[in-house]
């Protein structure tokens, strides 16, 4: 028997119930959907623009922590040029091979630097005294680099350095202005410099700010690679720091497929459940 | 009661459908609880940094001598690692009668140590130096007649006198009833001993 | 009462497992601890409103997050240690090498947030639909110091990984302190225990949010529930259903809670359950507003991320803070931007609970008040400049001119006539 208010309009009360309704899933699945596409976002990054450079602030690293072959021409990059001075604390070098499917007698023979056992830490054999001595601070530690800072900063910082003689290492970047990294992977993408443009902004008083913008790079010498190559190293190596930043990030996305699924049939059946009860209440 | 609320009906088939999907929500319910339990009793298991702390452990055995017992650690545990003279290799022999198991068969040792002198080669023995009454360390009493005159060497565990021979087997009146433990391991080379790893692969 | 055979000798006891052995179970159970009066009176037998909505459902659901965030931090416990030296790693060591440490952890992290969220949720009712009026007020207040203690407990379960968000954001939030006149700086000192956040303030933030903070928040959540069935819940019609009783003494508009709301519940904590799963499985950091970046990287006392701020939850109230130049008095503007929500029960002059029936000054002053929550919210994440200051200003006034006109604008509006039975549609 339904029941009827005996007084008063109640003129919107069924629609306001519906309309907190949408409001509520609304307000909780626009952000979430949002923020999931906006996470897994896929942008072309790094692609040749009209000047060299220019844009690399929207650069994206663009990797995919389950193309495998990728990660793991990540790992032998990182060892080649980045062990020397930066440890990775957190891996396990017997973790590297369970997860990136190395076997056991080639991480022994090829990435395990001599003597440490296989479950040893990968750690750099830079002192990091010395390394502050030398660099003006010591190299840090990359475990979670790439959730402390971002996969596209690091794609951004390693393909803007630059050549700079007024520093002692000769070297600058446009993401991490002053780094006291050295361009070590010159070798493979060559030198290039970078191009500044005066920027004036009008300012009070008639005084106008001077600034210098980055404008485009001019290639100075080649490297080893060829630029799709060498981008294609960085997004490699990127990919790796991304997988060592987080080495359950697969099992998680694979448990979460089943998860979320069996929550989809348990709640339908308790939605039936509830209806089926609520045909009692009139 | 007119105007009511709630006016159940008590149809045949409105029970048996209620009764139906109210069983599907428990049993997925318990279900899902018993999966959701899952990651929380795994949690428990030893952590990957504790499996590579029980990585296996290599010994140099060179460093041995005749009749002496080194004692390196494996999986936090004393293993006592005894390399036996031709002298302590007979004096295995010949008390099988005082023995509580002399043939180890309720003990625990891999298949290459089930055999009379409870190893891979007769000089060396590798055994948990842990007694298998309570789990005191024993202390070692090589020497013949070192404990009484029929004494034939072996271990002697000061805290409720446990006694076991040159092979680990618990001798008759000791408190604890099964032989030393033997551990896996396995000679990579003639001099090297390693402890936690052998045919089988490492150790889980 | 023993059963006797005809000769008079006591009968054999019923087999285990039969109905009479549970009856005799049940009956010996029942002498000694209230279970069936406990069950009749707070489930079978107690009445709650019939037409229950949406807004409904965020207070069980607060009570799941709970459970679940009890449980995930008792076995975060287990491997986490508290310490300077060793929290970060202990932290990063849960993530990697402990089995589903992971998961555990993600939980636990967005378990924080989505208590939040389901507070948040759950308050909001209160505005709507008068909840917070008499016979109420305490059930209101209770909420409050539930909401006040979960604060808490978020704050210090954040500084606890000992990232540099961790160290940061305490450093500044504990600074407020010593904005309090006379016993400021002695009072900073005092809770961090050292002249700067350190090891001490560390330690004692976990003994807090592990043991007191918990036990301090499930009495309230208890009398929070004591004080509800006291009263009864109110409905989205703000009439009270215990004036139209049937001729069996009980409330026509009422349901039994048990099976109707357990049935309801079920399903609505099984929706909220797909939507945490979601973000605990593929977005567990939520861009950054449910773990923050600076985070990954460990306490660092001299360098300061470029942008501090508080996990999102906190960011309305960050917004008022520094919405004025002054320390002191942004400090205590965002005392009593929480505080304000004490007076609500006797600021609200509407003869009339819901917004249903309250007119459009009410209506508007509260869509104004939740956009400005909104809003202040966001400019909380922004950086202190430009048009975000004026915008954090402008909202800070609308704020409080909720709760400062109330009184005003309550009485004023022209309100509609209260139904005497709560309007239902069969669903």
């Amino acid at each position: 028997m339904r029941t009827e208010p005996r007084t008063g309009a109640v003129r919107g009360a069924g629609t306001a119930a519906a309309a907190g309704r949408t409001v509520v899933l609304a307000a909780v699945l626009v952000p979430l959907v949002l923020v999931v596409s906006a996470a897994s976002a896929q942008e072309a990054g790094g692609a040749a623009a009209d000047k060299e450079g220019a844009g690399w602030q929207s650069w994206h690293a663009n990797n995919d922590v389950a193309d495998m072959a990728s990660v793991q021409r990540g790992a032998r990059n990182f060892v080649s040029y980045c062990l020397g001075c930066h440890s990775l604390k957190y891996e396990r070098w017997s973790r590297l091979g369970t997860d990136l499917g190395v076997p056991a007698q080639l991480l022994q023979n090829d990435l395990l630097p001599p003597g440490d056992k296989a479950t040893a830490y990968i750690l750099t054999a830079m002192p990091a005294d010395d390394a502050a001595v030398w660099f003006g601070k010591t190299p840090p530690d990359l475990s979670l680099v790439a959730r402390a800072r971002g996969r596209d900063y690091l794609y951004q910082y390693l393909k803007t350095f630059y050549v700079d003689p007024t520093r002692q290492t000769g070297a600058n970047d446009l993401a991490l202005p002053t780094t006291a990294m050295p361009d070590v992977l010159s070798e493979l993408e060559g030198l290039k410099r970078a191009v500044f443009r005066d920027a004036v902004t009008p300012g009070e008083g008639g005084q106008a700010t001077h600034t210098q913008v980055f404008d485009h790079f001019e290639p100075l010498a080649p490297g080893r690679i060829s630029a799709a190559e060498f981008d294609g190293f960085v997004r490699d190596t990127v990919n790796f720091l991304d997988y060592v930043s987080e080495p359950t990030q697969t099992a998680r996305r694979a448990l979460g497929v089943w998860v979320v699924l069996f929550l989809l049939v348990f709640t339908w059946l308790a939605w039936l459940m509830k209806r089926e009860y609520w045909k009692d209440v009139h | 009661m007119a105007d009511h609320a709630v006016v159940a009906d008590e149809g045949a088939e409105d029970q048996s459908r209620r009764k139906f999907l109210t069983r599907a929500v428990i049993a997925t319910g318990a279900l899902g609880a018993a999966f959701a339990a899952v990651p929380f009793i795994e949690s428990w298991s030893p952590s990957e940094r504790t499996r590579a702390q029980g990585a296996p452990t290599t010994l140099d055995l060179a460093k041995v001598e005749p009749g002496q017992m080194v004692t390196p650690v494996w999986r936090k545990q004393p293993i006592f690692v005894v390399r036996r003279t031709p002298d302590m290799v007979a004096r295995v022999a010949g008390h099988d009668g005082e023995l509580k198991d002399p043939k180890s068969e309720y003990s625990d040792q891999p298949k290459y140590a089930q055999n009379p002198l409870r190893a891979r080669t007769p000089e060396f023995l590798v055994l948990i130096g842990i007694c298998t009454h309570l789990g005191c360390v024993p202390k070692q009493r090589f020497d013949a007649g070192e404990l009484y005159p029929s004494w034939p060497g072996g271990f002697f565990c000061p805290c409720h006198g446990s006694r076991f021979d040159l092979a680990g087997r618990v001798f008759d009146g000791s408190p604890a009833s099964v032989n030393l433990r033997i551990p896996p391991y396995s000679y990579p080379s003639p001099r090297t001993l390693i402890v936690g790893e052998d045919e089988k692969g490492v150790a889980t | 009462m023993t059963v006797k055979t005809a000769t008079g000798a006591p009968a054999p006891l019923p087999p285990e497992g039969s109905a009479a052995a549970k009856r005799g179970f049940w009956a010996w159970l029942n002498k000694r601890l209230p279970v069936d009066t406990f069950i009749s009176t707070q489930m079978t037998e107690y009445y709650a409103p019939k037409n229950f909505n949406i807004w409904y459902y965020f207070g069980s659901i607060a009570l799941v997050v709970l459970a679940l965030q009890l449980l995930t931090g008792i076995f975060l416990t287990m491997f986490y240690k508290p310490g300077d030296l060793t929290a970060f790693d202990s932290v990063e060591y849960i993530m990697r090498e402990v089995d589903y440490g992971w998961l555990i952890r993600y939980l636990h992290s967005t378990g924080a947030s989505a208590f939040f969220v389901v507070v948040y949720l759950h308050m909001f009712r209160a505005l709507l639909y008068g909840s917070y009026k008499a016979p109420r007020e305490l059930l209101w207040l209770l909420g409050m110091l539930v909401y006040l203690a979960l604060m808490a407990e978020a704050f210090m379960g954040y500084v606890l990984p000992w990232g540099n968000m961790s160290f940061w954001g305490a450093q500044v939030i504990v600074n407020l302190f010593g904005t309090i006149p006379g016993i400021g700086p002695e009072l900073v000192l005092w809770i961090r225990g050292d002249y700067a956040i350190a090891d001490a303030t560390l330690n004692r933030f976990f003994s807090l949010h592990v043991a007191a903070l918990p036990l301090a928040l499930l009495l309230l959540v208890v009398l929070h529930l004591v004080a509800l069935h006291e009263v009864g819940s109110n409905n989205p019609d703000g009439n009270e259903i215990e004036k139209k009783l049937g001729a069996d003494g009980r409330p026509l508009d009422g349901i039994p809670f048990h099976p109707y709301y357990t049935v309801k519940d079920i399903a609505g904590i099984g929706v909220f359950f797909v939507l945490f799963a979601l973000v605990v499985f593929f977005v567990p950091t939520l861009g950054g507003l449910f773990l923050e970046q600076a985070n990954f990287e460990p306490a660092n006392p001299v360098s300061t991320p470029l942008e501090i701020h508080p996990v999102w939850y906190f960011t309305p109230y960050y917004a008022i803070l520094r919405a004025v130049p002054d320390q002191r008095i942004g400090a205590l503007l965002l005392l009593l931007a929480v505080a304000a929500f004490l007076f609500l029960p006797w600021l609200d002059r509407s003869p009339v609970r819901s917004m249903r029936y309250r007119g459009w000054m009410s209506r508007t002053a509260l869509a104004l008040f939740t956009l400005s929550f909104l809003v202040l919210g966001f400019l909380g994440l922004q950086p202190a400049e430009g048009l975000y200051v004026v915008l954090a200003r402008i909202f800070a006034v609308v704020y409080f001119a909720f709760f400062l006109l109330m009184p005003v604008y309550t009485w004023l509006d022209p309100v509609k006539p209260v139904p005497e039975r709560v309007t239902y549609h069969a669903h």
